[in-house]
Formats: structure tokens, C-alpha cells, sequence
């Protein structure tokens, strides 16, 4: 197992996690704002790799606007699921939320199988995306450098949103204390509902990255990376940006190395081991790691 | 006298369901009899969930869990022994050895889950919530990933078939009659109260004395008890057991049960068991014969959220018709 | 400029005011006092907009010449845009944003920088204090600078009223005292000032006109001298002086 085995298995890391680190941010500001979790989080991504697919078979439509529009339908699918499952819950307990959007995952799966089937899908990229770059003693596609560096470019675009404008200070101030933001004049209705949409239009983007990465889409694809989301905006700390964005590089880089690096039996037990993660995270490091501890957890 | 009478009602409920029993096996051709085995079961499994979910509001998605694991346990002590010696010829000794009749099946694989519960319980019990209910999905997933790599045991992926049929109806009443009996006497009891007050409100309930905790925990345990015989009784219905028969869907299937009858009310968990094992049934020709599969899922995730947005409380809340409230009201208690 | 009449208000099932009349006249300071759990927070909250009433008005006249509008069941996002600023019970001010970004949060609502620029210079002028931290995270701040900053914020509106949850928590006597003098410096500028108080004494003695608050209900109301006066009001809130 030399060095140059491990430097790919990091790269691999770093592309998986750069995934990981888009789904778990939108994730993780969607906690953060409503204090729920977001099962459906994840069929967003199922609904952006279909939509990609879907844009890529029109001819004539270039790809990097086939990425624009997939931001453009995660974002409204987002919408979509704040109003009709959220906005009603508000003030209901916790439990009550995470059930309802439960519902509504399941809702898409299967919206997805009835109007899609259940057959996984073939999917592939421009041809030119395919080209392989050599360097050293790793390699890796075109496609998945450009999955690395538009996922780091959208996330400095949004740490400037939130830090740097008046939305951004207008999302954190609700996330913090939604009666007091009310009494600033801050539309927490419109404020919660963009949220929704940048995060849901990360996620929509991720589906289309999940697509070119795996190659292989189905319906009930949503399931992984929702979970994945959760556990890697849990690492970072549940509600912080920057936690959900190292969760996301952590989680990608340890699935990767306990695949690459422990004997192939246990790669089966690779979701099992996701979980157990999870819970031993939530039972000892309960913020994660830069999480705040208003949370009652335990 | 008040004990003389509900004790009279225990009798007459018990026989009539008895006489149901026999005129349905006598009258209902083979098809609707097995819906009706299905609801039984359903029931069973709805009802402990409220136990553990709806008594003491512990948001559990692992019920399946303990299912697969009942499940499998019957199974591997109802497996004759020639056959385990054929399936699952790395089985350790004393298991390949052993072959038991149903009811000693049912009960060891009950206390296997139960015994599981006790296990995991007070660590993931510490969690709350949305927190919880996902570390018990992880529980579930846990599960299956085991059993699916436990070949020795389990066979895998292939899971193990050509169960003998033992579930008879007759199983099925006597299972969901005791479950229901303990559901009824736990609920009007002080153990029952206790829950009932660490959902509402489980600060003021610990400065009453109550240990929260041990309440938790069993709360988990007695659910998982009637999991796991549920799990057996299925196995032994649909002759065949695999680790996806008990899966995250049929969590939140038994979820829509107990939250749209209502947490913490009996009656309201058989009604909803029943009316949502049937729309499946209904719906089933529906879906294969137009191929609109995923359709019965639609509908249950639609009317749970319908119920959430416009009745959170479930149809009964957690009270029962007055036919089954105790009738002695216990010191100080309002009826 | 503020005319509560016979306000009714639940919060979930409990009944917390039960008909509530009370008047702020332009210019004045009035103070809200009584018990806790009297319903002081749910009248101001629901002054405010955070709460809706189940019947009652409260009429707003932002100048005396202007119309009256009614703002029971507006939401408080529109409140704050008529002019009352509300600083809530416990400070609210925003722990994990700096200093400044709470400034400028109070004028959320406005749109005319220079006018902003114009009340942030005056703010850090008459709390140099938070001219000193700008750039800290507010949940860093003392228990008595955390109040000149909501209250600071709530200036930054430039408020025709601005309404006081119980600012005197928690702080120093000291502290207080030089709290309420920027109060009073504040209402000379032309700001009416409604204050809730746990703290009678100095509530009393800054307001020109008081009410007196009991399960639900105003008991008393009156000027103030009158009321330090009143042997029911120095039994149970002036500690029988």
C-alpha cells in the first residue's frame, strides 16, 4: 500500500467530500433556521440528477446552463416542500417535523418510482468531461475536478451571502431567535423560504455532481446522501456552515479510506458503519465541532 | 362489585372474538383470510408501538428491527433439523441441533428482541427527539446490515424460506389478545400513568420521583418484546424471511398508525391498522394491474400529513371509547 | 398616540389579559408595572405584533394629527415599520453577530443610508461603549452592555415609540441609573417611551404616568407621584416604604 495508493485514496476523498460538504451545508442551514431535520433533504439530490438527465437529452442546451437550471428546479422543489410541509408545522414539536418530512421523502421516492419506474438510469456526461488528467501517481476525470471546484466555488459564494449582505445577516438573526428578528421587520416567512431554496438548490446541484460520479441513477438514490448529509452536518455541528462543509470533507475522506484501507469484507458494512458513527457522535461530541450547544440533545 | 365486572367483559370480549375466529375460518376463502392475518399482525405490532412511541412519547423508527431479529430467531428454532443442516450447515452446534414447537419459537424470539432492546437501549436512550428517532433508524439499518452479512447464520441476502405455515388465526387472535390486554392493563396502571406522564412532561415528572430513564428503557424493551413475536408470526405467515422484509418503509408505515389513531390510544391504533392494512390491500390490484407501484405509500405519507397539518393529536388522542376505560378510577384520578 | 382598549389576549389555551385598557400620550413616558406572570410581557408583545389578540384595538397614532390605525393582528414585521420598536424581555439581542451587525439590524427596515449612518454615529455617541466593541460578538458583552445595545438597536429604527421589557434585569443599580438617564435624555429628543418594570421605585420615578398590572388586569392607573403615594402600591410593590 504505498503513498501513492493513499494520495489517490485522498483525492477520491476530497472529490467524494466536496459532495458531501454541498448536501450537508444546505442541510445544515435548514436546521439552522428551523431547528428541523429535513428527511426529504436527500430526494432533492434524486430530483436533481433526474432533472439533469432530463435537460442533457434537449438538444441544443449547453451543459454549464443545464447546471444553472438544476440549481434553478432544486431550489423551487425546496420551496415547494417548505410550504407545503413545513410553513404548516411551525411551532409543532420537533418530532412532528421530522415525521412530516419523513412523509414527504417518501412521497418523492415514490412520485419518483410511479412516474420514473424503479430501473436505474444510465448517466453520463459530455464526452469532454470524461478526459482522465494524470497527475503523478494520481489520476482523476475532468469531470471530477470540476465537481471539486464548482462545489468550492458555490460554497465561497454563499459564506459571502450569509456574511457579507443583508439576507445573510437577516437569515442568521432568524436562525438565532426568530420573534426578535420579527422585530426587526424581518420577513421571516420570505427569509425561511430563500433559505429553503439555497439550500435545495445545492442539493439539486449535488444530485447532478451524485449523477456524474456514480454514473447510475434511481429513484430511491435519496436515501444515501440525505443520511450522509446528516451525519456530516452532525460531525461539523448541526446549524453551522463552515461545520457542515468540513463534515462533509471528513465524512467523504473516512469512507473512502475505511473502503480503501481495511479488507474488502467490510465494505458491506459500510452504511452500518455510517450509523454507528452517527450515534456515537451524537451520544459523546453532541455539537460536533463548531456547533452551538442551545441544542437539547441529550 | 367493579372487579367482578370487568372481569366479566375480559370473558365475553374473549369469547366473542373467539366465535369471530371460528366463523371467519369457517366462512372466508383463503385470500381474505390471510388480509385478515395481516391485520392481526399489523395490529400487534401497531399497539406495542404505541407502547413504546405513544405511552411515553419515544419516537422509535427500530420497531422492524426487532422484527428481523423475532423473526429470524423463530424462524432458526422452528427450522427442522434436517433442513438446517442443508441451508445453514455453519450454524454452531447447539443451534443446528434444536428444533422447537411454535409457541416456545415465538416466545424465544420475543425475548431476543426484547433482550436487544435492554442492550442498546440505555445508550441511545440518552437522545431526544428528531435525534432519537434517528439513531433508532440507525438501529434498523444496523440490523439489516448484519443480517444480510451474518451468512452462517442467516444466510444473507437469501434469507431463509420454506417456513412451515404456522400462523393460523388462531395464533394470530391469541397474540393480538394478549397484546392488547397487556396494552390495556399497562395503560391503566400506575407503570402506565408513570409513562403517560414522562411524555407530557418529563421534568415535572422527575421532580415527582419518577426515574425517567428506567421508564424509557422499558418502554423500548416491553414494544420490542411484541416486535419481535410479531416478527415470527410473520415469518411463519408468509413462509419465507430475508433481511429487507423489515425495512425503513415499514417503520414508517407502523408510524402512520400510531400517530394518525392517535399516541397512546389502543383503540386507535387497531382502527388505523386495520383501515391501513386494507387500503394496501385495496390499492394492490390497483398498483399491479395499472403499474402504478408506490401508489398505497402515496396515499398513507398524504393522510399522515394531513392528519399532522389538521388534527396533530390522531383520531382518538390518547383516550380510549368509554368501553374500554377501567371502571374503578384509581385514587385521585379523574375518569 | 397608543389607545389599548378591553384587549383580550390567550397565549395556547391559557387566558393571560382579560381586558386591557391603557393610553400613551405623545411624548410621555409611561410605565407598566405589577407582579410577574401579571401579563406585562403579553401586553407589550401584543402592543408589538409578536402576539395576536382575541378581540380588543390597539389604536396607533404616529403624530397626533395622523389617523389612528388599528394594529391588533398586524404582524410585527409591519409594526416596526409605523415606528414602534419593541426591546424585549432579556435584551434579544443577537449573541453569535457582532456589535455593529445588531446595530444595523435595528434598521433593517430603512432606506436612507445616510440617515442610518447619521443615527449609527449618534448611538455609539451616547453608548461609547459599543463604539469601542463594534466589530465583538454581542453574546461576548456584559449584562449591562447587552442592554445599551437593545437598546441601542431599537434607537437605530428611529422610533416614534419605543417600548422597554423590564431593561433594569439584572443590572447594577449603578447601571440602571444611568440607564434610565439616557431613557429620559432619549424622550426629550421627541421619543414617547412605554416601559414595563419589575423595579417600581425607579419606574415610577421616571415615568410621568403609571398602570399597575394584576393577573390580567389594570388595577391602578395614575400619575406616578400619585401612585408612590398610593398605600396599596407601597405595600406590594415599594416594599412598604
Amino acid at each position: 500500500m504505498g503513498a501513492g495508493y493513499i494520495a489517490q485514496q485522498i483525492v477520491n476523498g476530497l472529490i467524494l467530500g466536496s459532495m458531501y460538504a454541498l448536501v450537508a451545508i444546505g442541510f445544515s442551514m435548514i436546521y439552522g433556521i428551523i431547528r428541523l431535520i429535513n428527511f426529504a433533504h436527500g430526494d432533492i439530490v434524486m430530483i436533481g440528477a433526474f432533472a439533469t438527465l432530463g435537460l442533457m437529452a434537449i438538444p441544443g442546451v449547453p451543459f454549464p446552463l443545464v447546471a444553472v437550471m438544476v440549481l434553478g428546479v432544486g431550489g423551487l422543489v425546496g420551496v415547494l416542500i417548505e410550504r407545503g410541509a413545513f410553513r404548516p408545522m411551525r411551532g409543532a414539536p420537533q418530532v412532528t417535523g421530522f415525521i412530516a418530512s419523513l412523509a414527504v421523502s417518501i412521497i418523492l421516492q415514490n412520485l419518483g418510482i410511479l412516474i420514473l419506474s424503479a430501473q436505474p438510469r444510465n448517466f453520463s456526461f459530455p464526452a469532454y468531461l470524461q478526459v482522465m488528467i494524470n497527475l503523478g501517481p494520481v489520476s482523476f476525470r475532468l469531470v471530477d475536478l470540476m465537481i471539486m471546484v464548482t462545489a468550492l466555488v458555490l460554497m465561497l459564494v454563499l459564506m459571502a451571502v450569509v456574511y457579507r449582505t443583508k439576507l445573510g445577516v437577516a437569515m442568521r438573526a432568524t436562525a438565532e431567535d426568530l420573534d426578535v428578528a420579527r422585530l426587526m421587520g424581518i420577513d421571516i416567512n420570505r427569509t425561511i423560504m430563500v433559505t429553503f431554496a439555497i439550500g435545495s438548490a445545492l442539493a439539486g446541484i449535488a444530485g447532478l455532481m451524485w449523477g456524474g460520479k456514480f454514473g447510475q441513477i434511481d429513484p430511491l438514490l435519496g436515501f444515501v446522501p440525505g443520511l450522509k448529509a446528516f451525519v456530516a452536518a452532525v460531525i461539523g455541528g448541526v446549524g453551522s456552515i463552515a461545520g457542515a462543509m468540513v463534515g462533509g470533507f471528513v465524512l467523504g475522506l473516512a469512507e473512502v479510506l475505511f473502503v480503501g484501507l481495511l479488507p474488502p469484507i467490510y465494505s458491506a458494512y459500510r452504511d452500518a458503519f455510517v450509523f454507528s458513527t452517527l450515534i456515537v457522535i451524537l451520544l459523546i461530541l453532541p455539537n460536533g465541532l463548531f456547533g452551538r450547544s442551545s441544542e437539547e440533545r441529550a | 362489585m367493579d372487579l367482578r365486572r370487568s372481569f366479566r367483559l375480559l370473558i365475553l370480549a374473549a369469547l366473542a372474538g373467539a366465535g369471530l375466529v371460528l366463523v371467519m375460518q369457517a366462512t372466508l376463502d383463503d385470500y381474505i383470510l390471510s388480509i385478515v392475518k395481516f391485520v392481526g399482525i399489523y395490529t400487534i405490532l401497531a399497539v406495542s408501538l404505541n407502547m413504546t412511541n405513544g405511552y411515553t412519547g419515544l419516537f422509535s423508527l427500530g420497531h422492524p428491527g426487532f422484527m428481523a431479529i423475532g423473526g429470524y430467531a423463530t424462524a432458526l428454532l422452528t427450522f427442522p433439523v434436517e433442513r438446517k443442516a442443508m441451508f445453514l450447515p455453519d450454524l454452531p452446534a447447539w443451534l443446528a441441533g434444536l428444533a422447537l414447537p411454535f409457541l416456545p419459537s415465538l416466545l424465544a424470539g420475543g425475548l431476543c428482541a426484547a433482550l436487544t432492546a435492554l442492550i442498546i437501549g440505555p445508550p441511545v436512550l440518552r437522545l431526544r427527539g428528531h435525534y432519537l428517532a434517528v439513531a433508532t433508524m440507525g438501529f434498523l439499518i444496523i440490523v439489516q446490515v448484519m443480517i444480510t452479512n451474518w451468512d452462517s447464520v442467516t444466510r444473507g441476502p437469501l434469507g431463509l424460506n420454506g417456513l412451515a405455515e404456522l400462523t393460523s388465526l388462531w395464533w394470530i387472535y391469541f397474540w393480538v389478545a394478549l397484546t392488547f390486554y397487556v396494552a390495556w392493563k399497562l395503560k391503566f396502571s400506575s407503570r402506565g400513568r408513570t409513562m403517560l406522564a414522562v411524555r407530557d412532561d418529563e421534568m415535572a415528572a422527575q421532580t415527582l420521583g419518577v426515574d425517567v430513564f428506567r421508564t424509557r428503557v422499558f418502554a423500548l424493551v416491553i414494544g420490542a418484546f411484541f416486535a419481535g413475536v410479531a416478527g415470527g408470526l410473520w415469518a411463519h405467515l408468509i413462509t419465507a424471511i430475508t433481511p429487507t422484509s423489515f425495512s425503513l418503509v415499514m417503520a414508517f408505515n407502523l408510524v402512520v398508525m400510531v400517530v394518525v389513531g392517535g399516541s397512546g390510544s389502543i383503540a386507535g391504533s387497531l382502527i388505523t391498522a386495520v383501515f391501513f392494512t386494507v387500503i394496501t390491500e385495496v390499492l394492490r390490484p390497483l398498483e399491479e394491474g395499472l403499474e402504478l407501484y408506490g401508489i398505497s405509500e402515496i396515499t398513507m405519507a398524504l393522510i399522515l400529513i394531513l392528519i399532522l397539518i389538521y388534527r396533530p393529536e390522531g383520531l382518538f388522542g390518547s383516550r380510549e371509547p368509554a368501553c374500554l376505560q377501567p371502571d374503578e378510577p384509581a385514587r385521585g384520578e379523574r375518569k | 398616540m397608543l389607545r389599548v382598549s378591553d384587549l383580550h389576549v390567550y397565549r395556547g389555551r391559557t387566558y393571560v389579559l382579560k381586558g386591557i385598557d391603557l393610553e400613551v400620550g405623545h411624548g410621555e413616558i409611561v410605565a407598566l408595572i405589577g407582579a410577574n406572570g401579571a401579563g406585562k410581557t403579553t401586553t407589550l408583545r401584543t402592543v408589538s405584533g409578536l402576539l395576536r389578540p382575541k378581540s380588543g384595538s390597539i389604536a396607533y397614532r404616529p403624530r397626533p394629527e395622523a389617523e389612528p390605525l388599528e394594529l391588533a393582528g398586524m404582524p410585527a414585521e409591519r409594526i416596526v415599520r409605523l415606528g414602534i420598536s419593541h426591546c424585549p424581555e432579556g435584551r434579544g439581542i443577537f449573541a453569535s453577530l457582532s456589535v455593529k451587525e445588531n446595530l444595523m439590524l435595528g434598521a433593517y427596515t430603512r432606506e436612507d443610508p445616510q440617515g442610518v449612518e447619521q443615527d449609527f454615529q449618534r448611538v455609539c455617541h451616547l453608548f461609547p461603549i459599543l463604539g469601542q466593541r463594534l466589530e465583538q460578538r454581542a453574546g461576548s458583552l456584559s449584562g449591562g452592555e447587552q442592554e445599551m445595545l437593545a437598546v441601542a438597536r431599537a434607537l437605530m429604527s428611529r422610533p416614534r415609540l419605543l417600548i422597554l421589557d423590564e431593561p433594569s434585569l439584572g443590572l447594577a443599580p449603578l447601571l440602571v441609573e444611568r440607564l434610565f438617564e439616557t431613557l429620559r435624555d432619549i424622550n426629550r429628543e421627541g421619543v414617547t417611551i412605554l416601559l414595563v418594570e419589575q423595579n417600581a421605585v425607579m419606574a415610577l420615578e421616571l415615568a410621568s404616568r403609571a398602570y399597575v398590572m394584576e393577573t390580567g388586569r389594570i388595577s391602578l392607573a395614575g400619575p406616578s407621584r400619585e401612585l408612590m403615594e398610593d398605600e396599596a402600591v407601597k405595600q406590594a410593590y415599594l416594599g412598604g416604604l
